[in-house]
């Protein structure tokens, strides 16, 4: 890392160097960003990285196929079961096992809820970081339902491990139905106070419009994915563009804005969440019947080669790269993260904005800092 | 598109390419020195622009490196990979971070973990570790007694 000493040599007379984090509420884990100020203009944002880097594709090299899932459910913790569900479909793509019509299923409703739970708690920490205290807690009250729904299937309330190669690890629990339906009458009951707290506030508009700008062309360029790039009016949700289990047949369409500014990628995730209700309203009373999990051998051998499967988190497009060597191990792992890519276009977007502007730019990001670090 | 038709045009743009068979999308690999002038080339592809580098990343062989970029088409959706062969006592290629901007993040980090130095890069340093680590972790020879996690 960079001394202060060499980034103080950069900088001209009037420049001022301050340091966001490791430690700081707004940046939700450890991120640590040294910015060069000039006034309260934003010159440079560095963002030094490697406080939670736990080389997780360093330890999967000698985890076997069945084992290296779990440590993914500590990368993105927010969307632990898809990442779960990109290394079981990685391993099964390279198995050619077909999984059963009943695990499909489950994997994309469990898939939509965590999308849902991942998207109440960015809208809770975003609005707290502006400084509005009360939604955080109206987010909690519905994420807690669908925690509750995932404890009593998966056995997790945040790092699920649900998934296997081959479908899901157990059953449906029998209340699962029951409590999604009731879930969706509450979500539908209390979804117009997001917009009636804030929304419609004038000053959370204020703060948000015009913030944080990011063209199209930059967006690709940067590499950002998911929510962040629709609301530059990227279309790239993996869902639609490279469909796998079964979004070919779901009815959702995918939310894009053009703006391109913090505003815009607050109104994408928002109503995000209601194409993900709609998809569970199509599954929840179509679940088939069968088996739920595919017979597998006790120890899966991955044939020589190289594999690659995308698939689409909370946060945008999380690849799964795997090389085999033919034997019960990876040789080598990748996993492309959705989250560092986004934070390469931080620096970008901030310069030549206000200090306060940094923490709607960052917070409408959605970063998540294990994800970046891994 | 198909395979077939995408190999046929990269053949065509890139005559130096080497194809291979394998793998679920279009596999090529070019030589180090070359690498630079096809990626500008790719880059700037009318018929489809391959402008979204979703993925960077690099394998150690023992023998040698390989840097395996995938880049996407959002024109088309096509999807292709680059493979380019390094020299592994002296590990160098030209960076594409003016290209791709995302490519600046990626290339440090594959400096920081696998020790590759990309030529007139803007600001080549250690990502994760701290500056006065020894060694380069995800090399296969590397070995730290200490903090090794081995199952």
């Amino acid at each position: 890392m960079k001394t202060m000493v060499e980034e103080i040599g950069k900088t001209v007379e009037g420049d001022l160097i301050i340091n966001v984090g490791p430690q700081h509420p707004a940046t939700h884990g450890v991120l640590h960003l040294v910015i060069t100020l000039n006034g309260e203009t934003i010159k440079n944002v560095e963002p030094h990285l490697g406080y939670i880097h736990r080389s997780i594709e360093k330890m999967c090299e000698s985890l076997s196929y069945r084992q290296f899932i779990y440590s993914t459910s500590r990368m993105d913790y927010l969307s632990a079961h898809i990442n779960n569900h990109a290394c079981s479909m990685v391993v099964e793509k390279a198995l050619q096992i077909e999984v059963p019509a009943r695990a499909q299923v489950i994997r994309v409703l469990m898939d939509e809820l965590t999308r849902i739970a991942s998207h109440e708690l960015w809208w809770g920490a975003m609005a707290m970081d502006l400084g509005a205290f009360t939604p955080f807690f109206h987010a909690f009250r519905e994420r807690e339902t669908i925690n509750d729904i995932m404890e009593e299937t998966c056995g997790a309330r945040l790092t699920m491990n649900y998934n296997v190669p081959g479908g899901v690890m157990a059953d449906l629990h029998p209340n699962f139905v029951t409590r999604v339906k009731n879930f969706l009458k509450l979500y539908k009951l209390k979804i117009h106070e997001y917009d009636e707290l804030v929304t419609g506030n004038i000053i959370f508009q204020n703060r948000m419009k015009g913030v944080g700008f990011l063209s199209a062309e930059d967006a690709i360029s940067y590499g950002v994915t998911g929510p962040a790039a629709r609301g530059s009016g990227v279309s790239c949700d993996v869902r639609k563009h490279f469909p796998y289990e079964i979004y070919e047949q779901l009815q959702f369409d995918e939310i894009l804005e053009t703006a391109g500014d913090s505003f815009a990628r607050y109104m994408v995730r928002l109503r995000e969440m209601n194409e993900s209700i709609k998809i569970i309203e199509q599954l929840i009373d179509m679940i088939p019947e069968g088996d739920f999990q595919a017979k597998t051998k006790a120890v899966l051998k991955l044939p020589k080669g190289e594999f690659f499967q995308s698939v689409e988190t909370a946060r945008g497009e999380l690849g799964v790269y795997i090389v085999s060597e033919g034997g019960t191990t990876p040789y080598r792992i990748k996993f492309r993260s959705p989250g560092f890519s986004n934070l390469s276009a931080l620096n970008h977007m901030a310069t030549g904005e206000k200090l306060g502007d940094l923490i709607a730019s960052m917070g409408t990001l959605d970063l998540v800092i294990p994800d970046i670090d891994r | 598109m198909l395979k077939e038709e995408l190999t046929i045009i990269i053949k065509e743009l890139l005559p130096n390419a080497v194809i291979e068979e394998a793998g679920e999308w279009l596999n090529f690999s070019l030589e180090a020195t070359e690498f630079k002038q096809a990626a500008l080339q790719l880059r700037n592809f009318n018929q489809m622009p391959f402008d979204f580098l979703f993925c960077l990343t690099c394998i150690d062989w023992k023998t040698h490196f390989t840097m395996v970029y995938h880049l996407r088409s959002k024109k088309t959706n096509d999807n292709i990979v680059i493979k380019v062969k390094l020299n592994r006592d002296i590990p160098e290629i030209d960076t594409i971070s003016d290209i791709w901007r995302t490519a600046e993040f990626h290339e440090r980090e594959v400096f920081d973990l696998f020790g590759i130095i990309f030529l007139q890069h803007p600001d080549l340093r250690r990502l994760f570790l701290t500056d006065d680590w020894v060694g380069y972790p995800l090399r296969k020879d590397y070995d730290d007694p200490i903090n090794m996690i081995k199952l």
